[in-house]
């Protein structure tokens, strides 16, 4: 299944395994920050909600 | 309804609820299809033997990169023009992912520039504007993170784009530009003569739309956590004045 790289084996598996690091990387610092933002603003809305009753 | 009102924050985070997901599950898809097949089931070239297959990321990632900034400075235009808030934090959710696909396209290209002319680094025109590029994603990123007071920030980033403009199309046409350095021309050709053999095209292709979608995804997405954050930001700066 895994193709026969010959001499570049190194190059091009260093890229390729950099690349989806990096990729997903980006992705899950967007899901964590997401997340976090998501948190911290429901807990504002609800100091909010009660401040106003 | 009108084409601006998508843009209003309320109907954004509605419909983008509704599409992030597909758009994130197409993404990865078309991705993955493209990479696989570009990894597993293309030959080798004659003359860069295996290294051709980083054509199926570099190619795709520099393709964005200078994208990318193409689209955060039309919605820089679009906050400077028309006050859109959903536009200038459209711009601000663009940067990082466009700051990753130059860092790819720079390390890839270093890693095949290595072995095919044997030389990890050189101030070849489109290198060096690509470089310059990634500079400019950086104090983008820096200025937006400097400035507390998000309409500023929005106007000076803004500013900045327009100026970092001049390198994302430096970047794109720099071989055009200067007949010389080692970087050869572009891969994407519409004249056959130039453009590269079916078998590598077409999974290159499908790999470029799939860093197209996975980009798209990912700007719709932390869009959503920018107007939010903004959100959280003006209730804690009613909290502390209250």
């Amino acid at each position: 299944m895994i193709p026969d790289l010959g001499r570049y084996a190194f190059e091009v598996t260093l890229a390729y395994g950099v690349s989806l690091g990096l990729i997903a990387g980006v992705v899950l610092l967007s899901v964590l920050r997401a997340r976090r933002v998501a948190r911290d603003l429901d807990a504002a809305e609800g100091r909010r909600a009660r401040d106003e009753d | 309804m009108k084409f601006w009102e998508f843009a209003n924050p309320r109907v954004f985070m509605g419909w983008t609820a509704r599409v992030v997901p597909w758009a994130f599950a197409l993404a990865a898809a078309v991705l993955a299809l493209g990479l696989v097949w570009g990894f597993f089931f293309t030959p080798d070239d004659f003359r860069q033997g295996s290294t051709v297959k980083i054509i199926y990321i570099h190619v795709p990632s520099a393709f964005m990169a200078i994208n990318a900034w193409l689209m955060m400075l039309v919605a820089s235009l679009i906050w400077l023009v028309r006050r859109h808030h959903v536009s200038a934090l459209a711009a601000k959710a663009a940067a990082p992912v466009g700051i990753t696909m130059t860092l790819i396209a720079l390390f890839t290209g270093a890693v095949w520039g290595q072995p095919m002319w044997g030389t990890w680094w050189a101030w070849d025109p489109r290198l060096t504007s690509f470089l310059i590029l990634f500079l400019f994603y950086l104090g983008y990123v820096a200025l937006w993170t400097a400035i507390e007071d998000p309409d500023t920030a929005a106007d000076l980033t803004s500013v900045l784009c327009i100026v970092g403009s001049v390198f994302a199309v430096l970047s794109r046409y720099a071989v055009l530009f200067w007949n010389q350095g080692l970087h050869q021309g572009a891969s994407l050709s519409l004249d056959a003569e130039e453009n590269i053999s079916d078998v590598f095209w077409l999974p290159l292709v499908v790999s470029i739309a799939g860093f197209v979608l996975l980009f798209v995804a990912l700007v719709l997405y932390r869009t959503r956590t920018e107007i939010r954050a903004r959100r959280l930001h003006a209730l804690s700066l009613r909290e502390r004045l209250a």
